[in-house]
């Protein structure tokens, strides 16, 4: 087997707003991008198979998995995590206020990555109904809340402002 | 932590011509497009290649076009824009339906119509339609383009019929604007893959194809044959396994896929107007 040669490559991303540069692999995971460069932890990886959607981010504001993607595809594009959205000063966004009034978890492994994908949803369908709900968030596990606090998490989020705003 | 891809070399292509050139000079490269069949394997270290030629960014390759009798679908273009499409909503509608069946929204935002069709993979959803509504591959490679038929596209498992120095370009679908479609899916979870899945397209030239019935994706032949004579629901969903050689799993044994293929097809018939 002969030594395959590597080099390193820039990756810049605007995460929530900041431009984030650095030398990475080619091999780097966005999630991983994302957590050791950016120093951003709220995005979990959790089956790193692209199942279970705890790595959910938006990528130029689609929801996307960030397990399965790899830096370099996102170099150029805006990156938006769970800290980026709710007011920038500590207030939530009205998915993550819809959560913690419906009590939309219970561990919170998922959260991150549901918050991720119900703001999408909502973005682009403010007034979605429960089936409507349930099909966008096919791609994100949860194995606390059965599900049913997460729908109307999203119907409270619905009603009280939607996906709210983000850099 | 977690599983990472092995050492590779990554290179950008900005067209078609500098892509071929690329996987010419280079040994054991692979294209990279939305990357969500290909990472998957390379996280499994299924597979190591020593390059990825990232082709996303290549403009010729996106969107979809009205070409008269086809509509033309660049490889690059992704589930999530396939699925809302009003042009093929209006002119390959099965298309465009199990176009927003693959895994779920953050995949189809990602993946790519060619992407999921050069993998190859028997239990994805797109080859059973490109099999279905007999769609025509376009493949590009040094010598120029050239046309491969769905139905000699799929030669084994995870293997197509477009060679290590070509790229598929795009496809083209027949169009059946009017006709009847169905599509039938078994899974445990939204968002899995097929344990089964039939694809039917209705209209003067019927067909019926499979998912997850064998090693490679592939055509309900015999069934096709007896729709498109005139046979009954009942006797051309009896026919639908025939001469399958379905895989075995913790899903399913081949016996109840090959009843899953009846069921199913039965169902996809029905959903498609037939009676």
């Amino acid at each position: 087997m002969s030594t395959i040669e590597t080099h390193t490559t820039r990756v810049t991303v605007t995460v929530n707003g900041r431009e984030v540069s650095e030398e990475v692999e080619p091999r780097t995971l966005l999630v991983h991008f994302l957590r050791e460069q950016a120093r951003l932890t709220g995005t979990h990886v959790g089956c790193d198979t692209s199942n279970c959607g705890a790595c959910t981010v938006l990528i130029d504001d689609e929801a996307a998995k960030s397990c399965t993607v790899l830096a370099v595809q996102a170099n150029g594009h805006k990156v938006t995590t769970v800290e980026g959205v709710g007011n920038g000063s500590g207030g939530f966004s009205p998915v993550q206020e819809g959560f913690r009034q419906e009590h939309g978890l219970q561990c919170g492994y998922c959260t991150p990555g549901m918050i991720m994908a119900c703001t999408a949803l909502l973005a682009e369908n403010p007034r979605p109904n429960e089936h409507q709900i349930r099909e966008a968030l096919e791609g994100n596990l949860c194995r606390c809340t059965g599900y049913e606090t997460i729908v109307r998490a999203v119907q409270w989020a619905a009603t009280n402002g939607g996906a709210g705003e983000w850099a | 932590m977690g599983m990472i891809p092995a050492r590779f070399d990554y290179r950008q292509a900005g067209s078609v011509a500098e892509a071929l050139q690329l996987l010419a000079s280079c040994d054991d490269a692979k294209l990279l497009a939305g990357g969500h069949s290909l990472v998957p394997l390379m996280k499994m270290r299924l597979v190591s290649p020593s390059t990825l030629i990232d082709i996303s960014g290549i403009a010729e390759l996106q969107g979809v076009t009205d070409a008269g009798s086809v509509l033309r679908v660049g490889a690059l273009t992704r589930h999530r824009v396939v699925e809302r499409s009003q042009v093929v909503a209006q002119h390959v509608p099965l298309l465009a339906h199990v176009a927003g069946l693959v895994g779920d929204p953050q995949v189809r935002n990602r993946g790519t119509i060619g992407g999921s069709l050069v993998h190859g993979d028997p239990a994805a959803d797109l080859p059973s339609v490109a099999l279905a509504t007999g769609a025509t591959m376009v493949v590009t490679g040094s010598g120029g383009e050239r046309r491969i038929a769905a139905s000699d596209f799929f030669v084994d498992f995870l293997e197509t019929a477009v060679g290590p120095d070509e790229i598929l370009t795009a496809i083209e679908f027949p169009k059946r604007t009017g006709a009847g479609f169905g599509y039938e899916k078994f899974v445990r979870r939204s968002m899995d893959y097929a344990i089964v899945g039939v694809a039917v397209q209705a209209g003067e030239q019927p067909g019926i194809a499979l998912v997850n019935m064998g090693s490679v994706p592939r055509r309900a032949d015999a069934a096709s044959r007896a729709l498109a004579s005139g046979a009954g629901v009942d006797a051309v969903a009896a026919l639908a396994a025939d001469g399958t050689n379905p895989p075995e799993d913790l899903n399913a044994n081949a016996d109840y896929r090959r009843h899953l293929a009846s069921v199913l097809t039965k169902r996809a018939l029905l959903a498609a107007g037939y009676r």
